[in-house]
Formats: C-alpha cells, structure tokens, sequence
C-alpha cells in the first residue's frame, strides 16, 4: 500500500497539476479548456492516431533507455540526439550501400547504428574517464560536431543524393527493411516496437539480475563505497556511456527501417531531449518509462487535434514541460512526507517501550 | 561537475621570480596577438585580425559571455544552471516583448526580468525542493521553450504575422569611441605587419559598440569585485564551498543560493536579450539562441569558474565563430596553421621548463594539425561553422585537469543538515 503510495502518487499529483496550469492558461487566452481536453481524448480513436501513438512511443522509450543507463550511474549523457542522429545516418549510407540477403542485411543496419551509438557516446566516455571532462559539457559540443558532420555525410559531393528540393543518402533497399503489422486504415506498427520491448526487458534483467547492474547502480549510490567494494570506476564510466551510445544509436532506427528507408536533412530532431523528460518521467524504471513515453506520444499527438478545434498547439509544449518539473518536486514532496510520518511513527513507538533504544531513523 | 580536487592544491612554497597575474594575462594576450599576426601574414588571411572579424566576434560573443556570467553565478553558490539555455530562451522573448513597445532599454530589461523568473523557477526546484540541478535545468530549458512559443502564438502573431517571429525591435545605435577609432582604422589601412594586426583586432573593441556590449564588458570586472572582493561575496560563494560550515557561522545560505540563481537566470536573459538586438536581428525568433546558453556554461568552464577565464573562453568562442562567418572555410583552415605555431611555442616552453611528457604531446599535436593543415585546402562549411566547439572540446581536453570547479557544485543541500 505504501509502496503504490510512494510510487504512484508523484507522477499522479504531477499530471493533475500540470493539466491545471495548462487550464490557466488556456482560460487565460480565451479558449476552453474542456473543449482542449475533448479534442485530446477523441483523437486517440481517430485515423492512425493511437498507432502513431505506439510508434512515437516505442521512439521515445528507447531514447529514454539510453538516457537512464547513464543516470543509474549519475551520469548525464545529454548526447543522445547527436549519438543518435549520427547512427541514423550513417546506418542509412551503410544500409543503402550494401547488397544482403533479407534479414541479414536488417541486422547489419541495426549493429552499424548501435556500433555508431557507442562510438560517439566513446569521445565524451574517453574525455570523462581519462582527462575528467564533464559528460554533460562534452556531449552538448558532440551534438553540435554531430549536426557538422551529418550536414556533411550527406553533402552531394559525398554519399547525398538530391531528391526533389531535399538532399537523402541513398535508399534502403528492400532487403535492409524491417516489416511492420499492418492494420489497414489505422496504420502500420513498427517492426521496431517489439525491438523496444526487448530492450526494456534486457535493462530490466542487466540491472536487477547481473553483477554489471549492480555495480552500476551502486557506482551510482555511493561512488565511495563502490570503489571500497571493488568496481573500477574508470571503467564503469566507460561502459555505461558506450551501452548509453549503443542503445541510443538504435532510437532513429524504427522510422529508418520502417518508414523512411533514407536520412534526409528533413529527418526527425529531438528525440533525445525527449529521452531526457521521459527518463525522469518514469523514473529510470522499465514500466515506468513506458507509461511516461506513450503519455509523451500521447501530447505530441494532440497538438494537431488541438489546431483543429482552434487551441493553440504550443499549450502541449507548456504541459510537457511542466509535467517534468512537477513530477520530480512530487517525488520530492512525497519522499519527505514519508519521512516525516516515518519519523512520527518511529518516536510514537520509542515512547510506548518503556526502555528506548538507541535507533537512526535518518535516511 | 563531480568535485575532483576537494582539496586545494597548496602553492609552492614563493616559487622563484614569480610573474603576478595580471602580468601573465597580459603575456598571453600578447603571444596571441603575434601568432595570429604571423599567421595572418604568412597565410595572407588578412581577415583573421580586421576590424570586421573583431566587430563580429564582439557581438557574437556578447550572449555567450553573459550566460557565462550567469553560470558564474549560480555555480559559485553550488548551483548546476544547465537552464542556462531556457533562461535564455526566455530573455529573447521578454526583451523583443518588451522592446518592439517601449525601445530598447524596456526590451533589455525584459529579458532581464523573464531570465530571472526562470532562475526563479530554478532556485525553487533546486534549493527548496532539492531537485537534482541538471534534471531542473533540462525541465527548465524545455518549459522555456514551450511558454515562448505559446506566448508568441498568442502576442506575436497578431502583430508580426508570423508564431516563429517578433515585430520589428529597435536596437541601439552604435558608436564608436573617437578619434581612437579613425587613428585605428588609418593605421590598419598601412598593412604593416603586427601594428597593423593589432590596430585591427583593437579597432574592432572601440567601434560599433552598443550599450549592451559596454554592459556585458563591465559585468566581468563588476562580478569579480562583487564575488571576490565584498563580504556578500565571500558568503555566497561560501555556500558554493560548503554549504554547511557556511551555515555554521550563521550565513543564510539558502537565500544567498536563491540570490545566486536568480541573478544567474537575469544575466542569461540579458543574453537573451543581446540576441535580440543584436544590430541585423529583427527581433524574437525561434530557435535563436541555437545552444549559446550551453556554449557560455562551457565557457565558464573553460574560465575555471572566474570571470577573466570565462571572458577569454567567450572571446575564443566568439573569435572562431566570428572568423569561419565572416571569411569562411579558408580562415578557419588558417588558424590551423596559428594551432600549429601555438603548439610548437608551447612545446619550446615546457621543454625550458623540462617538463618532457606535455612537451612531446604537444610536439605531436602540433605535428598532427599541420599535416591536416597540408592535405586539405579549406576546412568543410559543415564543419566551418561548428569549430567553435570543437575548439572547446579540444581546449577542455587538454585543459580540464587542471580546472577547480566550486567544492560543493551541484550537490543537495537541506537546511539544518550540518546539525
């Protein structure tokens, strides 16, 4: 009971609160916030919305994977949208370079962006390791040498190609594609979203069932005690930031192999930054970034229905933005709510024993 | 931001002849004055130190040094502003806001105040509620972006026709300081080697100046005095130190972190404000700041957490920025051939000093950049434009060892924990 309290409560009371704010606003501009929310709720039904829903979503849980490997560490790998822009194009030259047999060639693309990942997350893990380059400052720069050398790749000069007004890399052919399910009018889902899935199983399993997780973890607890208790914690950084790399490397993979089959300069930003909010949404728990990534998907869906009904999109950017904020100020609250009534508990009991024990109840 | 030298490294006991820091200050400054004239002459890339490059860099730097500055602030009383950015974001609204109205001291001011209530909001979830600082700032940067883009659907658009864009904002005049400037300009017109460089590089400091620019200039000295020289000072960045000794001795230190960061959050938002009456900005527009926020924290890094550091970390930034947009590729392919010099000095250097291993390593950097320097003609556009930061990565690699960030940076402080 306590514990569903502990755990559920925060993002709970952080939405509510949010959704409020949101209405403030909204009633502040004019517009109704009933209105806004019966828009949001119909949409699911509608054309390819809750498809498109699951696909965004399967995108941002693997980005916020990527993100809570690191934080289980206490490190903050900002990076994942230049690791995984990086991958995405690269993976699409190397894609549309080779000839392979079907499933191989999926495979190959898949391990190329993963390698790519790792390779880029590997400079800041290097930086941080051996010089003490904070990670945060150090990938926030490879972004933007990201964004250069992407620009760059795919130059007409290099592997671009021009298709129609846009520069793409070449196509993937039908070989490297991964196919998806199919539900005629409402949409295709992405072959990808079973990868996600898995990938949420393996960092369930590598944190809570490996000596790697619980090393990792406890590197994160208390460096101190870690390195007392023998991790090299050097080499604990290196490892953490190249999986955090492998796994974001993977994030542009679903629209890659499932939609667009080339990297264009018009291909899709800011998954990475979403990672982030995700991340701190479910709390760097399997389930719990699920539930944080459709919710995400499910706002960034409801922009379009709320243009339609005359409510400007932008208030979806204020909810994603607050529902963060507050959800971790809720934990906060929550946690030492907690304690205090911990505290009261722990003293009410000290009093009933006539001899009283000596005892830390601080946290 | 983990504080790797806890403990300050003693001084050697009076080292022998001991050049004072505003001497070596003045010695750095001038050997990069010199290899950048001797590069300049001998690549015949006269732009590197033309009163224009220097102009441009000015006002390129300008936003990157106050949200330095912002940094500086909140660091030094142990708060991680990576908000930075949304407080930024913030500024170029309120100031384009509040400057197509009312002019442009209103729209300083407006970015000054919209800066602030994000550092506001920052103090909040940081000190009160002892939010991790790096989770705040990410939420912080992505709130700032939404509260702009909705409210410039809502105000802008009416006006200016367009949801990404202000109306027109009115900037300041420029002016120049005279005769210093026309003498200036009449000697770099000789094209005399070194003089001419220097009467160039200084040419571009003492014209086209705004308001803004002397503002930005003056808050270094001014966050000096008032971080390192009075007594509020000594006790804001004794929160930063040691928040618990601080609070030992009676300094409230969880209104001196709020001051901190709310002043931090007003610098980024004159940053912001900077932006957007940056002479040739027509105002607010969407995605302007384009990560500055991020470049001055690692400016204020680079600077070791002072404010004389971050200005050079700025400066560096806004120089290389300023050379790739004014000249291009082939400029920026010529500070190579300046990287290699740098690199063969510092070599000379360590090797009087007889430290072997620094003096090898640069050897070999420097040997590395000139080959690169040989085999291409000019650096990529692509990559032209992102040298700055990868000029910082560079720098804090071979730097960062070196750097003392504030002891208890970044870390959770609740009141009464010492008791």
């Amino acid at each position: 009971m306590k514990r569903i309290r502990t755990v559920l409560l925060p993002p709970a009371l952080a939405i509510v609160f949010a959704a409020l704010l949101c209405a403030v606003a909204l009633v502040i501009s004019g517009d109704s916030p009933l209105t806004a929310l019966g828009a949001m709720i119909t949409q699911v039904g509608e054309g390819t919305t809750a498809v498109d829903i699951i696909n965004s979503g399967a995108i941002y849980y693997v980005a916020a994977l990527a993100v809570a490997i690191g934080f289980q560490m206490k490190l903050f790998n900002i990076g994942i949208e230049g690791q995984f822009r990086l991958a995405a194009c690269v993976a699409a030259i190397v894609g549309g370079a080779l000839v392979l047999p079907p499933v191989i060639h999926t495979i190959v693309i898949i391990l190329v962006a993963a390698a790519v990942g790792a390779l880029w997350a590997g400079i800041a893990a290097l930086l941080k390791a051996y010089r003490g380059v904070s990670e945060v400052i150090s990938t926030i720069m490879l972004n933007f040498i990201a964004t250069g050398l992407i620009a760059f790749l795919i130059r007409r000069d290099t592997f671009g190609l021009l298709q129609g007004n846009n520069i793409s890399t070449a196509p993937i052919p039908e070989s490297g594609r991964f196919p998806g399910i199919s539900l005629g009018s409402s949409g295709t889902i992405f072959g990808m979203v079973f990868v996600a899935a898995l990938l949420g199983v393996g960092y369930w399993y590598m944190l809570g069932r490996t000596r790697f997780g619980f090393e990792l973890r406890a590197s994160g607890e208390s460096p101190t005690a870690a390195t007392a208790g023998g991790v090299d914690a050097r080499r604990m950084v290196i490892i953490a930031l190249l999986l955090s790399g492998a796994v974001a490397g993977l994030v542009g993979i679903p629209e890659l192999v499932g939609r667009d089959f080339a990297y264009t300069l018009t291909s899709p930003q800011g998954y990475g930054f979403t990672g982030i909010a995700v991340a701190l949404l479910g709390r760097n728990h399997p389930v719990g970034i699920a539930l944080g990534a459709l919710l995400w998907a499910f706002l960034d869906k409801s922009a379009l229905a709320l243009d339609n009904v005359g409510v400007p999109r932008e208030i979806v950017l204020i909810m994603q933005g607050s529902v963060v904020l507050s959800v971790v100020v809720a934990y906060e609250i929550v946690r030492r709510y907690e304690l205090a009534a911990e505290q009261r508990r722990v003293s009410a009991q000290l009093r009933a024993v006539p001899v009283p024990e000596q005892q830390e109840v601080r946290s | 931001m983990t504080a790797t030298a806890a403990r300050p490294t003693v001084s050697p006991p009076a080292s022998r002849r001991r050049v004072p820091g505003w001497a070596r200050t003045m010695l750095v400054v001038a050997a990069g004055l010199v290899i950048l004239s001797v590069t300049a002459t001998l690549t015949g890339q006269l732009q590197l130190t033309s009163r224009g490059t220097t102009q441009a860099a000015v006002l390129l730097l300008l936003p990157i040094l106050f949200a330095g500055l912002g940094g500086l602030w909140a660091e030094r009383a142990g708060v991680v502003n990576i908000g930075l950015e949304g407080m930024m974001i913030l500024g170029t609204w309120g100031a384009a806001w509040a400057g197509y109205q009312w002019g442009p001291w209103a729209a300083v001011l407006g970015g000054l105040i919209f800066g602030a209530l994000g550092g506001l909001l920052h103090a909040v979830a940081t000190v009160t509620f002892t939010v991790n600082h790096i989770v705040s700032g990410v939420a912080i940067t992505l709130l700032g972006l939404g509260v702009t883009k909705y409210l410039s659907t809502l105000l802008f658009l009416p006006v200016s026709q367009n949801p990404r864009q202000s109306p027109r904002v009115e900037g300041f005049d420029t002016y120049s300081v005279q005769p210093l400037s026309d003498g200036l300009a009449a000697v770099e017109a000789e094209q005399r080697v070194l003089l001419s460089d220097v009467a160039g590089i200084l040419g571009g400091l003492v014209s086209g100046l705004t308001p803004l620019v002397v503002l930005g200039f003056a808050l270094v000295p001014i966050s000096y005095l008032v971080l390192w020289r009075t007594r509020f000072g000594l006790r804001l960045r004794s929160t930063g130190e040691n928040p618990v000794a601080a609070e030992s001795l009676g300094v409230a230190v969880v209104t001196y972190k709020y001051i901190a960061v709310v002043a931090s959050g007003a610098l980024a938002g004159l940053g912001g404000a900077a932006l957007t009456l940056n002479p040739g900005q027509l105002g607010y527009l969407e995605g302007q700041t384009g990560g500055r926020g991020y470049i001055g924290l690692a400016a204020m890094i680079f600077g070791n957490w002072r404010p004389g550091g971050l200005l050079a970390g700025s400066a560096l930034f806004g120089y290389v920025d300023g050379v790739q947009l004014r000249a291009g590729g082939e400029a920026v392919h010529a500070l190579l051939y300046g990287a290699t010099i740098l690199a063969a000095a510092l070599a000379v250097l360590w090797v009087a000093r007889r430290q072997w291993r620094p003096a090898v390593v640069a050897l070999v950097a420097g040997a590395v950049v000139y080959g690169l320097y040989q085999t291409i003609d000019t650096v990529p556009r692509e990559f032209a434009a992102y040298a700055p930061q990868l000029v910082t990565l560079l720098v804090l690699a071979v730097a960062s060892q070196r750097l003392r960030p504030p002891a208890a940076v970044g870390e959770e402080y609740r009141k009464g924990e010492g008791d």
